[in-house]
């Protein structure tokens, strides 16, 4: 039984192959990391798993239910939530106005204009139960726009987790973030990894982030996969090891 | 009759060649600002109004060739005075200053040419027709013709093979990446502002040898100058081009057969492609949504 | 705080949709002082020079601006093409009374629906666009109906106009009211459909499906990623204020028993914007006041010159160039500090 798969897929800008011929298969409750030098496919694959844009070959496949054409809009409701690599939030809300729209975009609330108040209590109940999840509880009234990267990347994860999905994306949920922030949104994805059993595929530069967090990690460099494997068994991989070096870093 | 439908037949195709200088002046702006030009009919006026003050003195062929000029000057002052300021704000506030701009010169045409309309004269050499029987076809209407043949065609060459052009082509597509390549993108919006407008210029010289000046003279062209642009496909300035010769055409043709719908049929033609390719003719495909 | 301002004010974080602090039993401040001087406008207006069918007038462009603003200041999405939806409401008004029946109730219900059905249908075409090209193709579509009153001679009355026609008393059981010659009382019937209106639509934004239209507002991507129907939302929306801009308009056919092309065209519908945004487009009084001072204005400076299309050209690029969040958009951010 897998999650989610992406069987051969290529995407192509005019001339350009900026994806060629990729499959993965991400099983329940893993924890997947997708990395790769820059301009390595890494965004443009990521781009198609959520339904940004379309693949121009191949399919992706979602607990068996072919998924490549779908809308993002739908692929939201069949329970893909994903996060942005430049942070995506409603910034002049409170962290609980965010959640809020989130919640009720989920539970079909965004066409209502009524709510009796036992479903303000699920709601509000909801919302709670996500910041606490985020370890946001406490800065629940603030402006999003005024808290720090790491936090926003949390309220970001709590409006993603507040559509109940069933696989979460982040794309790059530690990028321009310092030693501190880094620290604290791994901690975040890996409670929600062990603790709460969520099927989890990122996109990550920062090396320490994925190996100490990933179940698996694939390796794409110039649209191609190179790898596939564990932890270990990438960090063994000549081939990785060549890629990254040849990349200088 | 006959001879009708070729009346209606040229008389189709000009309003149609009016169409497509119109649209892409729009269009050029449109595409590397994000800015709708409301008065682009009312720098056709001015184009046609200046013409009109100088044929007396440097004659026809001379207004023909400073009036655009004169006016892209105007238009480029106007780019940097006023509506580059707008361009990182909002979109609606630069269609309401131009919408305001619009209002203003119309206004000031009013004031100072009179509301009532001008003739202005042109050489004897194009006023003539071709023969007793096609009398309608006259010199000035194939002249009219050419010109815009001849600048639509220019104007395709000079976005392919200058460096202005190239650049101006490459910033519709991707104006950071232009940017970060340290072209001067404010000038390059100002230059291409100009060049938008000297199109609407041209539009108003050869209009008011035609049918003479008036301070609305632009305002019926505006329209059709959206649709063509709607109809071809936002961003594609060769979509542009097609749009206005279709919808050019498609009014020429109904004239011949119901000549009170000939403004209807344009409208049906936005219906239509709409409602089978919403992005038009010539649109890129977009995400999937 | 940037120019994405969500009621700047007390506390930011509720979209309130009246906005302004709190009153009296948590009923805006704003809103009291708007109420308490639409209400006696008929006492105070004569005596600075007003008379009542200017006020009529404004509340009526008010409405519409409103209405406007619903979509444009609520949802993000920029209509060019709102006084289409104006004017259907004005003309399905006026052909009813003047080839239907005598009555008042049964010309609004028909305004309201003419101008609001067809601008759902059209809607949803226009829902699929965005920015600018969601602006032209609003004009585009709204010169379709300004083409259509100006050719359609025999029913429309084409450039002349609609003529012929006069709003009626109204009847409720033993009771007439004669809105038809006592202008105070026409003035309390506009407020009291403005009323009704613009309730519905602070209820409207105060809902779940409000708080959803500002999201898409402030970050349609975000949105879309969250499952919302993005297209579908700003649909209802520019449904929403078409229908509240043909009740405008029917008002309007009633206020000068008249309906003409120019209530349909694209100049009308600049116009409505420029009063959103001069009064402030994401306040939710701002475009009633912005009405207010066009409508004034305008009414002054056709008097004195003939040459105001200049002056009106102007304040459009004042008001764009120096004071772009629109006067009560200034007052609350001054207030906010």
């Amino acid at each position: 039984m897998t999650m989610l798969e992406a069987r051969r897929v290529t995407k192509t800008f005019g001339s350009l192959v900026a994806v060629n011929d990729i499959s993965i298969s991400v099983a329940p409750g893993e924890l997947r990391a997708v990395i790769g030098p820059n301009g390595a496919g890494k965004t443009t694959f990521f781009n198609m798993i959520t339904g940004f844009f379309p693949p121009t070959r191949g399919e992706i496949v979602l607990q068996g239910q072919d998924i490549t054409r779908t809308s993002a809009q739908q692929r939201v409701k069949l329970g893909m939530a994903r996060t942005f690599q430049i942070t995506e939030i409603f910034p002049e809300l409170t962290v609980r106005e965010n959640v809020r729209i989130a919640v009720e975009a989920a539970d079909g609330f965004s066409l209502r204009v009524f709510a009796s108040r036992a479903d303000h209590a699920r709601l509000a109940a909801d919302i709670d139960a996500v910041l606490a999840m985020t370890d946001l509880s406490g800065k629940a009234d603030r402006l999003v726009g005024e808290l720090s990267h790491g936090d926003q990347r949390a309220a970001e994860i709590a409006m993603a987790l507040a559509l109940k999905p069933r696989v979460l994306l982040l794309d790059e949920p530690t990028a321009g973030m310092g030693e501190q922030e880094t620290f604290q949104v791994a901690g975040l994805i890996r409670r929600l990894h062990k603790d709460s059993r969520y099927t989890i595929m990122l996109v990550e530069h920062d090396m320490r982030v994925v190996f100490n967090l990933a179940d698996r990690i694939t390796v794409l460099a110039e649209g191609q996969m190179l790898a596939d494997g564990t932890p270990a068994e990438i960090a063994d991989n000549p081939a990785v090891q060549a890629a990254y070096l040849g990349e200088a870093h | 009759m006959l001879q009708l439908v070729l009346f209606n037949v040229t008389n189709g195709l000009i309003i149609g060649a009016f169409f497509v200088l119109m649209a892409l002046g729009v269009a050029m702006i449109l595409n590397l600002s994000n800015v709708i030009n409301f008065a682009h009919g009312n720098f056709l006026a001015l184009g046609g109004y200046l013409a009109y003050m100088l044929v007396p003195s440097i004659g026809f062929w001379g207004a023909l060739i400073v009036a655009p000029l004169l006016v892209a000057a105007l238009g480029f002052i106007v780019e940097r005075l006023m509506v580059r300021r707008v361009y990182n704000r909002d979109p609606v506030y630069s269609l309401l200053l131009t919408f305001g701009l619009a209002f203003i010169i119309q206004d000031v045409c009013r004031y100072i040419w009179g509301v009532s309309g001008l003739p202005m004269t042109i050489p004897d050499s194009l006023s003539q027709g071709l023969s007793s029987d096609l009398f309608f076809i006259t010199g000035y209407r194939i002249f009219m013709m050419a010109i815009v043949i001849v600048s639509v065609t220019g104007l395709f060459l000079f976005l392919r093979y200058t460096r202005l052009g190239t650049r101006i082509r490459a910033g519709t597509l991707d104006l950071d990446t232009v940017a970060a390549l340290g072209i001067n993108v404010r000038l390059l919006r100002s230059l291409n502002f100009a060049v938008g407008i000297y199109l609407a210029g041209l539009a108003g010289v050869l209009a008011a040898g035609q049918i003479g000046l008036n301070p609305n003279m632009g305002d019926d062209l505006m329209m059709p100058a959206f649709i063509a642009i709607i109809v071809g496909g936002v961003g594609s300035l060769t979509g542009t081009l097609l749009g206005g010769l279709l919808i050019g055409v498609a009014s020429a043709l109904t004239t011949v057969v119901m000549p009170s719908a000939q403004e209807a049929v344009i409208y049906v033609i936005m219906a239509i492609v709409l409602l089978t390719r919403p992005r038009g003719l010539m649109g890129e495909e977009g995400m999937l949504t | 705080m940037s120019s994405t301002d969500l009621g700047a004010a007390a506390k930011p974080a509720v979209p309130s949709a009246a906005g302004g602090r709190g009153g009296a039993a948590g009923i805006p401040f704003t809103t009291i002082i708007v109420w308490a001087l639409l209400l006696s406008a008929p006492i105070w207006l004569p005596l600075i020079g007003g008379y009542t069918a200017l006020a009529s007038r404004v509340v009526v462009m008010g409405l519409v601006a409103m209405a406007l603003n619903f979509l444009l200041g609520f949802t993000g999405q920029m209509s060019f093409g709102h006084a289409a939806y104006f004017g259907l409401g004005a003309y399905g008004a006026g052909l009813t009374l003047r080839y239907v029946a005598n009555s008042t109730g049964l010309a609004m219900i028909d305004g309201i629906l003419l101008g609001g059905v067809l601008g759902t249908i059209l809607g949803a075409l226009i829902c699929k666009r965005r920015g600018v090209y969601f602006a032209m193709i609003t004009i585009a579509f709204g010169q379709i109906f300004y083409y259509i009153a100006y050719s359609w001679d025999g029913l429309t009355g084409g450039f002349d106009g609609l003529r012929g026609f006069t709003r009626q008393p109204i009847g409720i059981g033993p009771l007439v009211i004669d809105i038809q010659n006592n202008g105070t009382l026409f003035y309390y019937f506009v407020l009291a459909v403005f009323a009704l209106a613009t309730g519905i639509m602070a209820l409207l934004l105060r809902s779940p499906f409000g708080r959803t239209l500002l999201a898409i507002r402030e970050n349609e991507r975000r949105a879309r990623f969250l499952g919302i129907a993005v297209d579908r939302h700003i649909w209802l929306s520019f449904s929403i204020a078409c229908f509240f801009a043909s009740t405008a308009g029917a008002l309007f056919a009633l206020l000068n028993n008249f309906a003409d092309p120019t209530s349909m065209h694209y100049t009308l519908s600049g116009i409505i914007v420029i009063m959103v945004v001069m009064g402030g487009m994401r306040t939710f009084w701002g475009p009633l006041i912005g009405a207010a001072i066009y409508v004034v204005l305008q009414d002054y400076i056709s008097s004195i010159t003939v040459n105001w299309m200049s002056f009106i050209g102007l304040l459009f690029v004042l008001v764009v160039m120096f004071f772009p969040r629109g006067l009560l958009g200034m007052i609350k951010a001054r207030s906010a500090q």
